[in-house]
């Protein structure tokens, strides 16, 4: 008895530093980060075909100078065939800050978000055929983003605002800007809970879904996106449509219309 | 003299102890004020972002001598700053700081105030509110990029509120000019017996204005105010002294290209990274801190200008 307990205890000593949240595939992660292996087993399902991949780009400032507005341009156009790219701190109380379905246009997306301390960013591309792509960047902050009430609330007319769209088509460079008016309250400010979009989307006016997105809590207040498609390709407008976690829906329509 | 195996020995010990001392001396400011008229002195910053080479030592500081001491235009980023200007303010008048005076609310002009805590800190009505409001934050944000330097630095807004037009402080004849942009309130001090202008941070040269807490159409209108007092020389906020109107000049025009390219690339489509990785023209891309400055001008200016600019969906 005592050396079977003795050979399992060996047998677990041998396999080194095995632990529940081990990854199916383990990666090297070029951030170092203590919490890559977590969130490649939690957020991305664990999947076996994974790797890093410089075609994944990220670019945003090294340091973060507004911890409520960081923005980033996340960069897939490298890799064919995208499904949805994931965007994701390693380090934030609430990780995870969009999912990004391109339908039909580039893998490519303009955002910005609340960071809470200086953290890698990820953003993990999943194809059609099921494999993951990974890219990272760092970004040094000051911190509390995700922890401070919106701004909104220190004007009256915030309900008023609720849902406005700003926002504009340029065909000729196939870019979309998107801007909606909402507070994004995380739930992490004291008294407030969670209300933000969940839901957004850009159709043509026969109901083809041209691009859609999942937000979560660190997407930032009033969500701004810049979004790609071939230049040349797009129609004279587009409706924009959505709703929040209260169930308010988002309507609007970008047209190519002249800017103030 | 032959050396000897002790000198030898006495020689390198010596030069072993030389990396210690230097560590132990690495949070001292070594401040020097240079004469720019009769009772008056400046000590000039480093044209840069605050680093721990340089202490935060960034600012331009004014020193005048009224009639009790030596009347201190603004503080510097720390509680040490304070103390090091305290006592170059003591070598060069035996009385010490008699008064002090903020420009606005910014860390590097006022978070050196506590150690004068024991004469009147003048300051604009609205940059005392914003100090109070605003400082604690401020602090959070020092203590994370100085470190060390700041250790002790505790916020004291400014106690007296002061009104603009002809003042005496401590006896010295002053025209105070409440004006603002840079900030909600920051005050131009005109010196009359020199006829020199201390512009605070309303005025930059060769150093990229920063824009935390700007609102650009009121910041131009203050370089007009500026400009019409002609002065003789002007201190600028950051940046050297000033004899040839150049300060205001650059900063408008800097403003103004910063205005007018962050308004097209709104209309352009252009998302915050691209705009922050746009070349700089030459004539801006010298100052100090650039490009780092223009990138955060754009996390701070370009959301309330692209809503300005684009349409509404709806």
């Amino acid at each position: 008895m005592i050396r079977v307990l003795a050979m399992a205890v060996g047998l677990c000593l041998g396999s080194g530093a095995w632990a529940l949240d081990d990854p199916v595939t383990r990666l090297d992660d070029p951030m170092g980060s203590g919490m890559w292996d977590y969130h490649q087993v939690r957020l991305l399902g664990d999947p076996a075909d994974i790797r890093f991949d410089d075609r994944v780009i990220l670019r945003a400032p090294a340091t973060a100078e507004d911890s409520l507005n960081v923005p980033l341009l996340v960069d897939a156009t490298g890799i064919d065939n995208v499904r949805r790219i994931l965007v994701f701190a390693d380090y934030g109380p609430i990780p995870h800050v969009l999912t990004y379905y391109p339908e039909q246009a580039q893998p490519r997306i303009g955002l910005r978000f609340k960071i809470d301390q200086g953290t890698a960013m990820r953003a993990a591309v999943e194809t059609h055929a099921g494999q993951w792509f990974v890219g990272s960047t760092y970004i040094d902050a000051a911190g509390g983003g995700c922890t401070a009430p919106a701004h909104a609330y220190a004007s009256d007319d915030w309900e008023e605002k609720l849902g406005e769209i700003h926002g504009r088509l340029w065909a000729a460079s196939g870019r979309a800007r998107v801007i909606v008016d909402h507070p994004m309250d995380t739930g992490l400010a004291d008294g407030i809970p969670v209300f933000i979009i969940e839901e957004l989307q850009l159709e043509t006016e026969d109901g083809t879904v041209m691009a859609r997105l999942e937000l979560f809590e660190p997407v930032n207040e009033d969500p701004a996106f810049s979004l790609y498609f071939e230049p040349g390709t797009l129609p004279a407008s587009l409706r924009v449509t959505g709703r929040d976690n209260n169930g308010n829906r988002i309507r609007g329509v970008l047209g190519g219309g002249e800017t103030h | 003299m032959r050396p000897t195996r002790r000198h030898l020995l006495g020689a390198l010990a010596a030069g072993l102890a030389a990396p210690k001392a230097f560590a132990q001396a690495r949070h001292v400011y070594d401040l020097q004020p240079r004469s720019i008229g009769d009772g008056l002195w400046m000590i000039e910053g480093a044209t840069e972002h605050f680093t721990d080479a340089n202490g935060g030592a960034i600012v331009n500081i004014v020193l005048a001598r009224g009639q009790t001491g030596l009347i201190l235009i603004d503080t510097g980023p720390s509680r040490r700053y304070g103390e090091a200007l305290a006592t170059l303010a003591r070598r060069l008048d035996l009385r010490g700081v008699s008064a002090v005076v903020n420009t606005h609310h910014h860390p590097d002009h006022f978070f050196g105030n506590q150690v004068f805590a024991d004469v009147p800190i003048l300051a604009l009505g609205e940059t005392q509110a914003a100090a109070r409001a605003e400082g604690d934050g401020f602090s959070d944000n020092m203590y994370r990029l100085l470190g060390d330097w700041m250790r002790g630095t505790e916020v004291v807004p400014p106690t007296r509120a002061l009104d603009g037009g002809s003042q005496l402080i401590d006896g010295r004849r002053v025209e105070a000019l409440p004006l603002g942009g840079h900030t909600v309130a920051d005050l131009a001090l005109l010196d009359t017996a020199t006829g020199t202008l201390v512009g605070g941070d309303l005025a930059f040269l060769d150093r990229a204005p920063t824009t935390p807490s700007a609102d650009l159409p009121c910041w131009l209108g203050a370089l007009d105010a500026l400009e019409s007092v002609g002065a003789a020389q002007l201190v600028p906020g950051h940046g050297p002294l000033d004899r040839a109107g150049r300060a205001v000049a650059q900063t408008r025009a800097y403003l103004g290209w910063l205005d007018t390219t962050l308004r097209e690339a709104a209309r352009a489509g252009l998302d915050m990274v691209e705009i922050m990785q746009h070349p700089l023209p030459p004539e801006f891309a010298g100052m100090g801190a650039q490009p780092q400055e223009f990138q955060r001008s754009v996390a701070h200016l370009f959301p309330e200008i692209e809503r300005m600019e684009l349409p509404r969906g709806n």
